[in-house]
This record gives C-alpha cells, structure tokens and sequence, in this order.
C-alpha cells in the first residue's frame, strides 16, 4: 500500500510559504499580533512576565482566535525546542475517552519539567516551570472525560496548567469550568477585521477597495478565518483572469454563498411583500395571482434547484423582512416567530425544500392575516 | 457495458457543459498551488461529484484515473471489527461516511491521521498533498465532524479535505469555516438538453429536439436521472419519434396511490391501510423523507383550498423534522397520515378535531 508507507526517509517537502494558505501564513505568531481580544491578551501578557497562570478556559465562535492565541502563548513561554516536551495538545480527532485522560494527560503530567538552558535560536524565553496541556475542541470530550480531568487537575496543578478552548461554554461541565479564568473570545468587530484584511492584502500586494472590506465583514460575521478564506480566493480569481481583473464585492458575495440580492428581493416579492414604491391598489390583481400556493411553490423549487442553501436564504429573508420600510410592527413580530421556528429545524437537519415552503406560505399568511 | 451516465462522463473541467464560470475558478484555484479545503453543495444530481473528479484531475494529472479498491479493517473501541472499502488512487482517497455507520468518527480520525502523518513520497507529483474525498458529508455524525476541525489546520501541508453534500445546513460552523464552499446548481432544462445532444451525438444518433427536451423537463434538474431516462427510452424505441412515455419509478406511482388512499376516506381503519403500504415502502429502502415528500405533493396537487393546502405543507415540515431528530421513522409519518386526515375531513365536513384525536 504506497499511498500509507511513512515516508520517514524521503526528503522532507517544506511547503513555501507563498503557497501556504493564508490562513496559515498569517496565524498570530505572538500574543500581541492577535486582533480585537484586548481584554484576553492584556491579562496573558502579564503571564509572560510572571512565573504563575491559572488553568483557562477560552470560548468563543470559530475563527475568533482561540487556538491561536493559545499556541502562540506557549510558544513565548517556551520557545521552539522546549514546546514539544512541555506542551501537550490534544484535539478533538484525538482520542479522548477516559482511558486516555486518564492515562495519556496522566503520563505527561507526571514528568517533572526540566530546566533550560539558552534556546537554539539564541533569545531567551522564560520558560517557567510548568507544562501547558490543549485541550482543544474541548465542547467535544464526554461528560465522563470531562470528570475525570477534575481530579488529574488538582493532582498535578503544581507542575501543569490546563487550558481548555471550546465554541460552547456550557457544554463544558460545571466544576470543570469553576477551575479556570474564563475567557470569551468575540466576534471580531468590523474595525478590527479591517486592519487585519487590510494588513494582510498588503503584504500580499493585493489590491483592495473599501466596499470588497465591506462586504468580507458582511459576509463573515465575525469569523476572521473565513473573511481571510475568502479574500484569498478572490485574489486568486481575479489575478488569474486575463487581463487581471480588481476584486469586486460581488465576487466576495459570490464565494460567501450570498443569495444575488435581485434572487432575494424575487422571492419576497412572490411572498408579498413588496420593495417599490408603487404599492397602489392597482397592481392588486397581478399581486393576487403572485401570492398563491402554487406561485410560491413553484418559486421555493426554482430557488432549491439553485442549490442555495435554506439558512443563508433565511438570514436575508430575516433582514428583507425585520428592515423593511413600511411594513407592520406585528406583521414582522409573526415574521420573528417562523424565522426562529426554522432556524431550529434547519439546525435539526430537517428537508432544506420543505422548509423554505414552510417560511414562504407562513409569512405570505402573515402578510394576508 | 457501462451506463451512459459513466461511459460519457466529463473527464476534465474544460468538457464540462455547463456552470462556465464555476470550472474556470476550480481551474484557477488547481493552478495555483494553494488550493484550499473546500465544500461542493447543491441539489443531487446537480453534477457536483463529476466536477470534483475533474478538479481532482486538474490538480494532480490523469495518473488519479488509477483507482485501486483497497479493503480496510477498524476495530471499533469495543472490539469490534469493521471492514470498508475504500477507493485511492496515488494521489487521493475517497470516503463515504455512511458505509462506518456509527463508527464514522473514528474512520474519519484514522484515515485521516494516517494520511497526515505520510507525505507524497512520488516526488513527480504534482502537489505535495493528497486529497481525501468525503461524499455524503452531510451524513457525518457530529462527532465525526468535530474530528475533522484541528485535522484541517494542523495537517494542511499534507492533505486536503473536499466534502461534497446536499446542503450545508447540517454541517458544524466550525467547519463550514475551514473551507471554501462552492455551490453546483442544478443545470436548468436548456443545459440539460445541451447535454443531452451531446451525448446522442457521440452514439451517431439524430435527436428529435422535442425529445431532448421533454426529457430535461421531466428530470428537474438532475442530470443523473436525465441520462438514465435518455438511455432507458432509447431501448424502448430506437428513434424517439412520437410521444414519448416517461415511465415515473415504481415507488413514485406507489406514493399517489397511498396519496390517494389518504383523500379517498379518513378513518382509523383507513390509517391502518396507509401504514401497511408505508411500511412496504420503507422495507424497499425509499428514504422516509422522500416518502412524506412525495406523497404530500401529491395530496396537494389534488386539493384546491390554499389554506388547507399551507396547512397540509405546515404539518409535512413539522413531523419531517421529528422524523430527523426521532428513531422510529414510522411513528411520524403514521403520525402525519392521522394529522392530514383530521385537517382533510374538518375542512370538508366540520368534523370536529378534539373528538377525531381522543378517538385514537
Ligand atoms: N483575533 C485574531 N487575530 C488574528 N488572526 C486571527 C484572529 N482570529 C482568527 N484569526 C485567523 O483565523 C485563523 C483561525 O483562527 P483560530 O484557529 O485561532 O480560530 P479558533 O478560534 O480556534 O476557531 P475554532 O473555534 O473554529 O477552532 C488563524 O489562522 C488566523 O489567521
Ligand atoms: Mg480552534
């Protein structure tokens, strides 16, 4: 089997960084490189300074920062050639049953740090006497691994700091969580998205344009790792088009999966609720026959067929609705309670087709009632 | 003798029909080197399998033509053995979560630790990483796909990840986070007919356009179902002249006669007749939610109120739902054919529904 033969002897291939994903390249070296979490960094930044940390626990929504943050404070703790034996990350495609925690947090913990001298790299870190074990991902570990970690963390606190990084805190057990300074990791604010976008386009010498900003914050919603994604596959579209093309907003919209606005404002209309101007009386008629089953049926199928996907139509459906103009008060309180009853069911995994139908002949009731 | 289907199956992105644009940007990103994870999502039969086999082609050369069926073997934490075939070439790997069943999480974390921790050893190869195909992605377990989040970042030198699915709406943020989506609409009826046209013209055969088009109309959009169709016509009679007679599937005609049975009477006895042909659709494999789909937009087509008709389409989403997050897929749709038929019979002839539901 050639494809799983490790491939120990052969010369190792180091990836170029100007081909590695940006994502990667512009992960936070330092503490201080990550964007918008002032209040976490400013506490672990005294952390370097001192010989104590407590056990953490970093939460927060994906692409915020928490995994890197953490690596990134370790690795100006320890520096490169004591990282691996003092640190100790395990995720979740790692096996975490109770026997591991149990015997692989165990094990590691067990070993007494050894003092340092003066790093390869030739400055100094401060290396304090402890071992750091990730447990990232941790929203994923059992009830019971969770338990077991209680009692390993008070056994070995004197010689290891546990740092566990999840997207929900609360699946994180109580008397765990009551052991760690909590840290909430934001989305990131549209500033601070800005400056890091903004920063890395021009090392990379891309050009950008504030609305292709705008619209990389209004499609990532605060997840930087997306926006970073996106702005990447864009660059790479438009230098490759011939002749080079700059980056539009709506190439972004594009790759974000975002609904054409002209889609959108289609499928309200075929719910009845309207955009122009001209809401006379008048058009009553040809609204009449738009409005029906059998028209929003057949608008649900052709917008299904276009393989987009049911939340993405639901959140602009959402903002359609909740920011319109003129329509009233309680028609879009009716419009609130679909949207949250759908969104659920999405979440549940329910039929994307039967969904949408769902929204479409809910609010055009809401619209008629 | 393949399918046609197989036998004419577009082999790089350039033969593709149609979606121009989405093949040049799969073309550029393969170029580039810094390809990324990525996400193909839309309806089935949309193509999104033959564009990620293209792409793969892009990036790494005929060479991951080459398939080798290997069988592997996993033991599960309880000593259980598993054996799954999966399907590699030098250059990629391709997995189908459902064939591990509940074990899917801890294929997934072997295969793909297996894969990280080697590296291209051809040092011909195009690129430094292998690919690793996950089908169905949207059937992965949670658990499954939470293993996939760490492995997607520490392990991009060696490996990247493309996940094909029907929606995305059953993926973790996490994850939709760490990749590119790309979405494959369905072909409209002109694309389908192109395609079509193409393929008769490689087998030498003049098709009628009336033909070409009839059959794209009755496929909805899958080009899958449209070529299986084309070929299955093309044995009946050799020159589709004439009407043609798109024979719907055996399982389709059996939901309208259960739809059927649903508006001829509406009694507990008729309950009991519904629920024996459901259960003779569900031991023929039929998806349940298929089932529910099928038969409630054959209720509707023959109803006229458009308030019952929301109705019926209100309570077909609620017990799908359930159906989803429940286990026993009978209880809901039996539970449905009672809730359609208490709303059918109140509408018709003020049956009173409290009395309808305590009777059971
Ligand atoms: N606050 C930030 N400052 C700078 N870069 C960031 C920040 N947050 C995210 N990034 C970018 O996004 C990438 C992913 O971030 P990271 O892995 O830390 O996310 P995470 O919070 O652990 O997400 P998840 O919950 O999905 O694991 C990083 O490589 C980096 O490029
Ligand atoms: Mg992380």
């Amino acid at each position: 089997m050639a494809f799983f033969q490790q491939a120990k002897a052969a010369p190792k291939h180091t990836v170029e960084p100007a081909l590695q994903p940006w994502v990667e390249k512009y992960r936070p070296k330092t503490i201080d490189e990550v964007s918008a979490q002032e209040h976490a960094v400013a506490v672990l930044r005294k952390t370097l300074f001192s010989t104590n940390l407590p056990h953490m626990l970093f939460y927060g929504p994906p692409g915020t920062g928490k995994t890197s943050t953490i690596l990134a404070l370790a690795r100006q703790l320890f520096g490169p050639d004591n990282f691996r034996n003092r640190v100790l990350e395990l995720n979740a495609s790692d096996d975490r049953g109770i026997s591991i925690v149990r015997e692989k947090i165990k094990n590691f913990a067990r070993q007494t740090p050894r003092a340092q001298a003066v790093a390869s790299d030739g400055k100094t870190y401060p290396c304090p006497p402890y071992k750091i074990i990730i447990l990232d991902e941790a929203d994923s570990m059992t009830q019971d691994a969770q338990g077991a970690l209680r009692r390993i963390m008070e056994t070995y606190a004197r010689i290891t700091r546990f740092c566990l990084v999840c997207n929900y805190v609360t699946r994180i057990i109580e008397p765990l969580a009551s052991r760690c300074s909590k840290f909430r990791f934001t989305p990131l604010d549209s500033s601070s998205t800005s400056n890091r976008l903004s920063h890395i386009a021009a090392q990379e010498h891309v050009d950008v344009s504030p609305e292709v900003i705008q619209a990389l914050i209004d499609t990532s919603s605060g997840d930087l790792r997306r926006s970073i994604t996106y702005l990447q596959s864009a660059s790479r579209l438009s230098a490759s088009s011939e002749p080079p093309t700059p980056i539009t907003a709506r190439d972004i919209q594009e790759i974000a999966g975002v609904v054409p606005n002209g889609v959108m404002l289609d499928f309200a209309c075929a719910l009845g609720i309207e955009f122009s101007g001209d809401m006379d009386v008048d058009s009553d008629t040809d609204r009449g026959r738009k409005r029906d089953f059998d028209g929003i049926r057949k608008k649900v199928k052709e917008v299904i067929r276009q393989g987009y996907s049911a939340s993405q139509i639901l959140l602009q459906l959402h903002d359609l609705v909740i920011l319109h103009p003129t329509l009233p008060a309680r028609q879009k309180a009716r419009c609130a309670l679909i949207f949250s009853e759908a969104d659920k069911a999405l979440c549940d995994g329910a039929d994307e087709e039967l969904w949408v139908l769902e929204i479409g002949l809910q609010v055009q009731k809401c619209d008629s009632a | 003798m393949s399918l046609w289907v197989d036998k004419f199956r577009p082999k790089t992105l350039d033969d593709l029909h149609y979606h121009h644009s989405l093949s040049a940007r799969l073309k550029s990103l393969a170029a580039s080197g810094d390809f990324p994870h990525m996400l193909f999502y839309g309806p089935s039969g949309a193509g999104k399998k033959t564009r990620v086999t293209c792409t793969l082609r892009q990036l790494f050369g005929p060479g991951v033509e080459k398939l080798k069926i290997d069988q592997r073997v996993f033991l599960s934490p309880s000593k259980r053995k598993l054996e799954i075939n999966i399907v590699q070439s030098n250059f990629h790997i391709e997995i189908t979560p459902s064939e591990a069943g509940n074990y899917d999480r801890l294929v997934i974390q072997e295969l793909l630790k297996e894969i990280a921790q080697t590296q291209q050893v051809d040092l011909n190869a195009r690129q430094r990483f292998k690919a690793v195909v996950i089908n169905e992605a949207d059937s992965l377990s949670r658990d499954a796909q939470a293993a996939l989040r760490r492995t997607m970042e520490k392990y991009m030198s060696n490996m990247r990840i493309i996940l094909c699915a029907n929606s995305t709406s059953r993926l973790i943020a996490p994850i939709k986070s760490r990749c590119l989506l790309m979405r494959v609409a369905a072909p409209t009826t002109e694309e389908m007919q192109v395609v079509l046209e193409h393929v008769a013209k490689k087998l030498k055969f003049d098709m009628p356009p009336e033909a070409s088009s009839q059959i794209a109309e009755e496929s909805g959009g899958n080009m899958r179902k449209a070529l299986l169709v084309f070929e299955a016509l093309k044995m009946q009679s050799p020159d589709l002249s004439g009407p043609l007679s798109i024979a719907k599937p055996d399982w389709e005609t059996y939901c309208r006669k259960v739809a059927q049975l649903i508006l001829k009477d509406q009694s507990p006895s008729q309950v009991m007749e519904v629920r024996s042909k459901l259960y003779e659709l569900l031991s023929h494999c039929i998806p349940p939610t298929i089932i529910l789909k099928t038969v409630a937009d054959a209720i509707v087509d023959s109803v006229e109120d458009n308030g019952l008709r929301r109705d019926i389409m209100h309570w077909t989403a609620f017990y799908e739902q359930r159906m989803r997050i429940g286990n026993k897929k009978i209880f809901h749709l039996e539970a449905w054919v009672v809730k359609v038929m208490s709303l059918y019979k109140h509408f018709y002839s003020g049956f009173d529904l409290a009395d309808f539901n305590e009777d059971l």
